[in-house]
């Protein structure tokens, strides 16, 4: 049988379980990919599309859509599971990841998949592009009645923040006053080459960010609740402080013997690690099928 | 008549390509409401004033951030604005990672202008000269790149960019550019060049003359200097750098010309010299080729001074093309 994703919605414990499980088999199919970074988004991606997200899987480049960039490119499998689990493609098509000429590139990328926001992958540069979109929309609306401001977000990763260019979008999203935008952090702690705090701490972050004058949430980034009530805190309106949510997260979540700041940043789980992995997730059953 | 005058309005005043492209911005913004334009605390050089006066809800000042521009100009264009973002040639290119994934990488409707090209600059020395950006935006896949040799080239240019669905580098210079003679028919359009004399294509000619920007001026006269040596020159303002004029140049190719010569206010490395190479040699007779280009850094002086050392003037020109004629 082939993969199947449960019929709830997808910030249910449920389908967060078939995520990780679609991560896990798709990096293991691919025989590459990076599972710690991806793994710890997934309540951030389920938290943002169960009802944050204004959008149609029928109608992906539909004018008045929400944006999402995923600045940090590689915890794509997390975005490639999260856009199958709403419809915008068939489940089997994740086992192809990373494939010759397959639109589920390593790294989101425009030029394979439209619906990728941005190519990204060389970290700093997701967020601005997103930055240009909320300026985009807001002026594309500004003189057109709407109910809704049309929102962005962009993903970050923690190592990412290390780069000069996120300082620079920090610095001029409350310029422009960028009240449509949405800036969420994947504080996994954890980056190739150790952890975050030894490699570039980038602590005090929180104070960081304020002294940039955004509106600052801090939420457990594996907490659905948390995440979704920080969501709807953030007043999306044509003016004022643009959002940050700092989502402390684990690197690897929900796989005990990956839960490592860095042994499974960028290592596919072999045949026996994916199993082991799979029993964690859903004991001896199988309830989702699986994609290989 | 000298050859000079004939190729060349000296009626009407030189203007400045920089210049040229600021008053073209904001001449379209007026009819094309997606026009939006991003620069970085240069818009009195670059010439973006003009547009920010006129329509300042589209103008967008992002501080001395180049990086966070260019990936701010691709967030514009996927909401379906058309976003020209300008700094100099150097600082815009030199964010070269933010260009090749935000901006090509993302098939991002983007029209990156980069001015003060070249020695050409003069004072400001060698940290604000683009001299390896036409190299650097040449190499990326989806990049249309263009030099203009005057103010027609860039006007054309501009009008052409925003209806061309695609990602553009367009290199525009601090110094005037005096205006060329062109017939009243004369055709713009991608990778067909300006040839200033096409009738000596049909008349065996010696030297093919290939140059684009600042240093078409000296070109052309370098042009009148060996044609008063009986030598047949045909003299083109090489704007288009990619796509280039293939057309032209197989028939430079076929033609009996002795030497090609490409002359450019860059460095000497995959610029307008390299393209040209790079298509002449997949010909089954390809032609020696000079390219003249700037070899080594650049540094302070007054323009004029730094052609004169350069080798950009039409005296040096002509004396380095007639040695490789030997």
């Amino acid at each position: 049988m082939g993969f199947q994703w449960p019929n709830e919605t997808i910030s249910s414990e449920t389908s967060r379980k078939a995520i990780r499980q679609a991560i896990l088999e798709q990096i293991a199919a691919a025989n590459s990919g990076h599972p710690g970074g991806s793994l710890s988004l997934v309540e951030i991606l389920a938290s943002i599309f169960d009802g944050h997200f204004n959008h149609d899987p029928k109608d992906p480049l539909k004018s008045d859509r929400d944006h999402l960039v995923l600045s940090k490119g590689h915890g794509v499998p997390a975005l490639y599971s999260a856009l199958s689990f709403m419809g915008y493609f068939n489940a089997q098509e994740l086992s192809k990841l990373r494939s010759l000429g397959h639109f589920l590139q390593g790294h989101p990328d425009r030029n394979h998949y439209e619906l990728m926001e941005a190519s990204t992958g060389s970290l700093g540069q997701g967020a601005s592009v997103a930055l240009g979109e909320a300026l985009g929309v807001r002026l594309s609306y500004a003189s057109k009645k709407i109910s809704r401001l049309p929102r962005v977000y962009a993903i970050l990763g923690d190592g990412e923040m290390q780069e000069g260019q996120v300082w620079e979008m920090l610095m001029a999203a409350p310029k422009f006053e960028l009240a449509n935008l949405i800036c969420i952090l994947d504080y996994n702690k954890g980056q190739i080459d150790g952890p975050v705090k030894e490699i570039m701490d980038l602590e005090p972050l929180a104070d960081k960010i304020r002294a940039f004058n955004w509106n600052l949430h801090e939420v457990d980034g594996h907490n659905v609740t948390e995440i979704k009530k920080a969501l709807s805190a953030c007043e999306i309106s044509s003016k004022g402080k643009p959002h940050f949510i700092i989502a402390n997260t684990v690197k690897g979540k929900g796989i005990s013997f990956m839960e490592d700041p860095t042994a499974w940043h960028g290592a596919a789980p072999n045949a026996q690690q994916l199993s082991d992995a799979l029993k964690e997730l859903n004991g001896n059953s199988e309830p989702f099928g699986r994609l290989i | 008549m000298s050859l000079y005058k004939q190729l060349v309005d000296t009626e009407t005043k030189a203007v400045a390509s920089r210049q040229s492209f600021g008053l073209a911005v904001a001449e379209l913004g007026a009819s094309n409401p997606k026009i939006v334009v991003l620069d970085a605390d240069l818009s009195k050089s670059t010439q973006t004033q003009h547009f920010a006066k006129k329509f300042p809800d589209r103008f967008f000042n992002m501080g001395i951030a180049e990086a966070n521009m260019i990936g701010a100009a691709s967030g514009l264009a996927q909401t379906g604005h058309i976003p020209f973002a300008a700094s100099f040639a150097c600082f815009l290119t030199g964010r070269y990672d933010q260009i090749r994934m935000s901006v090509a990488a993302s098939k991002a409707n983007v029209k990156l202008v980069g001015t003060h090209a070249g020695v050409g600059i003069g004072e400001d020395g060698h940290s604000q000269m683009g001299l390896e950006d036409l190299a650097l935006m040449r190499s990326l896949p989806n990049m249309t790149v263009f030099q203009p040799g005057d103010d027609w080239d860039t006007r054309n240019f501009v009008d052409w960019s925003i209806k061309h669905e695609g990602p553009v580098y367009m290199r525009l210079t601090r110094q005037g550019l005096p205006l060329m003679r062109r017939s009243a028919d004369a055709k713009f359009g991608p990778g067909i060049w300006g040839v200033l004399n096409p009738e000596i294509m049909n008349e065996n000619p010696d030297v093919v003359l290939m140059a684009s920007g600042g240093v078409l001026d000296a070109s052309i006269q370098a042009a009148e200097i060996l044609s008063q040596k009986s030598l047949k020159v045909c003299v083109v303002n090489a704007n288009w750098i990619k796509p280039i004029d293939e057309v032209f140049l197989r028939k430079a190719c076929d033609s009996k010309a002795k030497l090609l010569v490409t002359v450019e206010d860059h460095y000497d490395v995959a610029g307008l010299g390299g393209a040209v190479a790079e298509f002449t040699s997949t010909l089954p007779a390809p032609k020696r080729l000079l390219r003249i280009g700037v070899a080594e850094f650049g540094q302070s002086g007054s323009p004029k001074d730094n052609y004169e050392y350069y080798g950009f003037t039409g005296e040096k020109l002509s004396k380095k093309i007639a040695q490789a004629l030997g």
